[in-house]
């Protein structure tokens, strides 16, 4: 009677709920937080550098690539007598579209001045269509080189830089070519000065979060030489 | 008949009747809404999940959450929907379900001459709604409305997925009446009288129809009963991954409401109308006590505890099964359920007919048995034989012959 088999499958399950036989893969979610991957993909942030000026040069390379058409970005030439980026141009207007954006972070690798990377914030439920609209205000890192909280955001536990900033851009260059893995191809950022390098790109190799620990795995363990 | 309608009838019997419609009106939505609560947890304990535990006490009042805001949803009417006949069958489908609890007897003192008779007021009446002498054929009455409440609804969305849901749940639903009324008959044999309260009444002191009729007719009611229920495996009126929501894809709000509400109830009805007619319902031993504890609670208990197994046992098998693609489903029911059922009632009531008449029972079933073998075996030679000339008549016409209808095209 192969019939009645599944039949014991599941009493087995529901008699062994307090058991191993039985248990319980579902996380209670407010309470109960999965750990986010080291490359998690949450809403961007605009970097400065470590003297306070925008990296963003406005080269509309970011909304060329973005395969959601969510990044709206118009470039103005910098004013002399109070420069915002260390270039030539700024971005002057930059805007994300959130209900348009699939965090493919194309645009984090387009960026010739990693002024836009990833956090790992996904938890903002607007109310408004016109808050999904993150504008540069909203988008800039403030003068700690933190990211601007904004009221519909849930931060609970708090923003901790090293483990809420997606790893990609510290996993090689930004470009995703594997021959910067574990060497810093970057510039410094507010906040933070030079970011550790992600240690390699196996997933057993660890998060990334010791520097020192970097320079070993400068061995191409894929040798595919980017993505 | 009701004792309590055989007199004259004043002011207290018309009082007495309508504080039992409306306590069993009551008990069966809080039943319905924990059943649903008890499925959604059981199946989740199943499946090592959680399942609902925010609202209320381990989520008790989940069910209660989702009706209110069921509620205070918009309800729509497609643009090519029959907007009467669209807003006509959510009431088809729940008042069946309601009025198929009425003749359930849910408590009551079964033991000696008792007949189930409790006293209510100083007066005597029996604890079930009412107790028509049609007793059981409104139950398959009432199932049979339900199946237009259905077909309405697919039918008057004006939409394809209801539609093609629709025509599965009247031929799905129209096939397993004939198998479930077959083994209804069998019961009935026995019993011999539609009213449910003698149907309980003949089960007491442990003759229960289960083995009275010899486990056939039970196996093949409660299939049949998960297939008019619509319930898995024989979802495929709903069949999410095919249909969306099948009949009920277009409802909205409350109407939606009334569908899920409808079919939560049929599942707990059909489980009170099993434990009646195959369990004893609320017939149990009362260890020679009298008054109000065997009449109400003891009566209360069995009938409770034998319809739990049956609750658990829907979940079990929603929780177990995959769910049946179309053509095993009409095989179940046209080629095993219905011949089961059929040779089995022509069998009990030759058995019965045989210990009526004081005969033989061995020799009377081995000749029904083999009567039954020789009427299939012809049935199928026809069959055979006309399979054989159409498929000559094809090759002749020079048609390609449709191997799978057998030359029908």
């Amino acid at each position: 009677m192969g019939y009645l088999e599944g039949f014991k499958v599941t009493l087995r399950k529901w008699a062994g709920v307090h058991t191993d036989t039985g248990k319980r893969l579902t996380l209670e979610y407010p309470e109960q937080v999965r750990p986010k991957p080291p490359r998690f993909h949450g809403r961007h942030v605009l970097n400065r550098y470590e003297d306070g000026m925008e990296k963003c040069i406005g080269c509309e390379l970011c909304a060329g690539v973005c395969p959601a058409r969510c990044i709206y970005v118009r470039g103005a030439d910098n004013p002399p007598d109070d420069p915002v980026s260390p270039g030539e141009r700024y971005g002057y207007v930059y805007e994300i579209n959130y209900l348009r954006c699939i965090h493919c972070d194309l645009c984090v690798e387009a960026c010739p001045t990693q002024a836009i990377t990833e956090t790992k914030l996904f938890e903002f439920a607007f109310t408004d269509r016109n808050d999904a609209i993150y504008t540069k205000a909203e988008l800039v890192v403030d003068d700690d080189g933190q990211p601007r909280r904004q009221p519909w955001e849930n931060w609970d536990g708090g923003f901790d830089p090293a483990e809420d900033t997606s790893g990609w851009m510290r996993a090689t260059s930004p470009a995703g070519d594997a021959d910067f893995e574990g060497i810093v191809a970057w510039a410094n950022e507010l906040g933070y000065g030079a970011r550790a390098p992600e240690q390699g790109q196996r997933a057993d190799s660890g998060a990334g979060t010791e520097p020192g620990a970097g320079a070993e795995s400068t061995e191409h363990a894929h040798g595919s030489g980017g993505h | 008949m009701d004792p309590l309608l055989s007199g004259d009838i004043g002011l207290a019997e018309v009082l007495i009747v309508v504080l039992k419609v409306v306590v069993a009106f009551a008990a069966l939505m809080v039943g319905v809404m924990l059943m649903v609560w008890f499925e959604r947890k059981l199946v989740a304990d199943m499946q090592n999940r959680i399942g609902p535990n925010r609202a209320g006490p381990f989520g008790l009042l989940q069910t209660l959450a989702d009706g209110i805001k069921l509620f205070f949803k918009e309800e729509l009417t497609p643009a090519e929907a029959d907007p009467v006949v669209y807003r006509l069958a959510p009431y088809l489908s729940l008042i069946p379900a309601f009025l198929v609890f009425t003749v359930v007897p849910v408590a009551g003192n079964f033991s000696g001459d008792n007949d189930g008779v409790v006293t209510l007021f100083g007066h005597e009446t029996l604890m079930q709604v009412a107790d028509p002498q049609i007793g059981i054929l409104l139950v398959l009455a009432m199932s049979s409305v339900a199946v237009y409440g259905i077909m309405l609804a697919g039918w008057s969305s004006g939409s394809k997925y209801p539609l093609l849901g629709s025509v599965r749940a009247t031929s799905q639903m129209v096939s397993y009446e004939a198998a479930l009324g077959l083994s209804v008959a069998t019961v009935l044999l026995l019993a011999g009288s539609l009213s449910t309260n003698l149907i309980v009444d003949t089960q007491a002191g442990g003759r229960w129809n289960l083995w009275m009729t010899g486990l056939v007719p039970f196996v093949v009611f409660l299939v049949a009963g998960t297939a008019e229920l619509n319930r898995p495996p024989f979802d495929l009126v709903e069949a999410e991954q095919e249909l969306v929501g099948g009949f009920h894809t277009e409802y909205t709000a409350l109407r939606f409401a009334m569908f899920f509400l409808a079919e939560f109830m049929n599942t707990v009805t059909m489980s009170a109308i099993i434990v009646t007619l195959f369990f004893g319902g609320p017939a149990g031993p009362t260890f020679g006590l009298t008054g109000w504890f065997p009449d109400y609670v003891l009566g209360f208990v069995y009938f409770f505890a034998k319809l739990f197994v049956f609750l658990f046992v829907f979940v079990w098998f929603r929780a177990t099964l995959p769910r049946l693609r179309y053509d095993q489903l009409m095989d179940l029911g046209w080629k095993l359920l219905i011949p089961l059922a059929l040779g089995w009632f022509l069998i009990v009531a030759a058995v019965k007919v045989a210990v009526d008449s004081s005969w033989n029972v061995a020799v009377v079933v081995v000749v029904a048995i083999a009567g039954l073998f020789l009427g299939g075996a012809l049935l199928r030679l026809a069959s055979r034989s006309g399979r054989a000339a159409r498929l000559e008549e094809a090759r002749s016409t020079g048609e390609t012959p449709n191997q799978l209808t057998g030359g029908r095209s």
